[in-house]
């Protein structure tokens, strides 16, 4: 199953649904169709395998990439954050290509052989105005492949992580309902388009007859703006994202009266901010959703019923699944395995894998998944008695103490109970006693933290070993704009404190 | 009749439009409303009755599934008539909606 069958059907179904756009340029879902149809001949004109795209949020997203998926060309959305030279080794790699480009970003592309570079204003003017156009006749393709998307590379050199249409089709049919969405419900998009939330936003909405509105990129203000203005009634946000929309919305007054769901995911949630959004938000649904850009999004949900119910009890475990990601949709098998690949058990921490259609577990010219269709996510967590899973972060961030592994995460979660701490983060560095030894680094409120009383605390409810030995204290934590803690960044830094001292 | 997954049909004896979303093991026939569904690109208007046994109609979005041979059809277009692969009905998959996630 294709991509683009899916705007087909709504499209057949409900052409005069609004279907993009704010205000006065509102589209509706036949015109997206059309439109789409109209760039897929075009871009099938052109003969490239590739179809690239590096440029802000936008109505002209969509249409390219169903548009990409009808011409039969896998599209590969560009992170126009990157410094110039990674970026123009991507779109060197995103080739032969036609790549469209904001115009302001494309003086930072270096002529490359195989890469038809085209201004996005002049394909706007000439796909996106005016009256609907009569829609192209196309002719069938078969490739498969619909998306290449670049992991962020916090590892090394990015990966070109392959989408196929199956993977796409299978998470949006097993985790939508067609046309589910009442005709004024719309949907406040502000990931980036090389973000995999990004991408299924984009197919989950056309299938559920849901309109999108676009923020060009993220400002807690323009958020709020919009929401209120546009009747938003769903939004997805990752974590950094969601404590500046509450100040915002604590500072003008604004209540989002509209706003139905909020998901977020892409991070953890630091507790106190998802306590707030409830408190302020009370009249909306809350989701939490995990997932991989290799496994198409989402996988594992907690929802609104998990939340409410986690802040309402008592009992410490399920108090605790407010930090939980949920349990596994019913169309993903998911399991955590010990090192050498048996199961754990309930409680017992291990390695993520999952199975299922919408699991790509693929790289370019790399396999990842296992002939048995499991795929090894890298990240650490664990499950509880009742099936909730919690994510511990990447495997890789685990620290080992004297053979002992330890999670940064649970210790993390317990700094976070402190009113002192804004943000924290645990990591491990290289000592010649253990290994690794534990240290802390925290943003204090107070800005005189009580590190002693927070070790006594940790070493009450945890135990010694997980106990940091040094902590540092920073008036801030780097992510990167998707609201990703950039450990390594920060571990780097602290090797050579802890070395220097 | 290639019932492979996208492809798409549409009933000849009422409104119905459908979508395979997964393929029988063995080859037959997809039937609406008591007659064999067209491929959704041919001409024909909808004409002849829906047989009464097969006239519990088709809902939009909801997911029919015949437990023998696996095969599961979306339907895109509601109508009156009902599904059946080989003459046996099929039934609706009883599946409840996700909370929106992305």
């Amino acid at each position: 199953m294709r991509t683009p069958l899916l705007l087909d059907i709504a499209a057949d179904a409900c052409p005069e649904r609004h279907a993009l756009g704010a205000g006065k340029q509102v589209q509706d879902f036949g015109t997206y169709r059309a439109r789409a149809s109209r760039v897929a001949a075009w871009l099938s004109s052109k003969g490239m395998p590739n179809t690239a795209f590096l440029g802000m949020n936008g109505d002209a997203l969509p249409v390219l990439l169903f548009a990409s998926g009808m011409a039969g060309t896998a599209f590969v959305p560009l992170n126009y954050r990157l410094a110039d030279a990674d970026l123009n080794r991507l779109v060197a790699r995103s080739a032969p290509a036609v790549l469209i480009a904001d115009d302001d970003m494309l003086p930072r592309i270096d002529p490359v052989e195989g890469v038809a570079l085209v201004a996005r204003s002049a394909f706007e003017e000439e796909f996106l105005r005016g009256a609907a156009p009569e829609p192209a006749e196309l002719t069938e393709t078969d490739n498969d492949i619909a998306v290449l998307l670049f992991t962020s590379g916090t590892t090394g050199e990015p990966k070109a992580a392959v989408l196929r249409h199956a993977n796409l089709t299978s998470y949006v049919m097993s985790t939508v309902e067609f046309l589910g969405a009442s005709e004024d419900e719309a949907a406040l998009i502000s990931v980036p388009a090389y973000h995999i939330a990004g991408i299924s936003a984009i197919l989950t909405a056309a299938y559920g007859g849901r309109r999108i509105v676009y923020l060009p990129a993220f400002t807690a203000e323009d958020w709020v703006r919009v929401a209120a203005a546009e009747k938003i009634t769903h939004a997805m946000v990752v974590p950094t994202m969601l404590g500046r929309i509450l100040d915002v919305m604590e500072k003008t007054g604004e209540t989002l009266p509209a706003l139905r769901a909020l998901s977020y995911g892409g991070g953890k949630m630091p507790e106190p901010v998802i306590a707030r959004a409830l408190a302020r938000l009370p009249h909306v649904d809350f989701v939490n959703a995990y997932g991989l850009t290799e496994t198409s999004s989402t996988i594992a949900l907690l929802g609104a019923e998990d939340h409410r119910a986690a802040f309402a009890s008592s009992d410490p475990a399920v108090r605790r699944r407010i930090a939980s990601v949920g349990r596994p949709l019913p169309s993903v098998e998911l399991e955590i395995r010990r090192e050498d690949g048996s199961p754990c058990a309930v409680g017992e921490h291990g390695e993520i894998y999952v199975r299922g259609e919408q699991v790509s577990g693929e790289y370019l010219h790399k396999k990842a998944i296992g002939d048995d269709g499991w795929f090894a996510t890298n990240d650490a967590g664990w499950l509880d008695g009742g099936g909730y899973l919690f994510v511990e972060g990447r495997l890789d961030d685990v620290i080992v103490r004297g053979g002992e592994n330890i999670s940064p995460g649970e210790i993390e979660d317990v700094l976070r109970t402190f009113d002192d701490i804004a943000d924290c983060a645990v990591l491990g560095v290289p000592c010649s006693q253990w290994g690794e030894k534990v240290i802390a680094v925290i943003v204090s409120r107070s800005g005189s933290p009580d590190t002693d009383k927070m070790a006594s605390v940790i070493r009450e409810r945890l135990r010694s070993t997980k106990t940091p030995e040094q902590w540092f204290v920073r008036d801030e934590l780097p992510y990167n704009e998707t609201g990703k803690l950039l450990r390594r960044v920060l571990k780097a830094e602290l090797a050579k404190e802890v070395c220097a001292g | 009749m290639d019932l492979k997954p996208g492809s798409r049909w549409k009933s000849a004896v009422c409104d119905a439009q459908l979508v395979v979303v997964r393929p029988p093991k063995v080859a037959g026939e997809l039937q609406c409303g008591g007659v064999p569904v067209l491929p959704i690109d041919d001409g024909a208007v909808p004409t002849g009755d829906v047989s009464p046994d097969f006239s519990d109609g088709v809902a939009i979005g909801k997911r029919y599934v015949d437990e023998e041979t696996g095969l599961e059809v979306l339907g895109a277009k509601a109508g009156k008539g009902s599904l059946a692969f080989n003459g046996i009905a099929m039934t609706v998959k009883g599946a409840k909606p996700l909370p929106a996630s992305d």
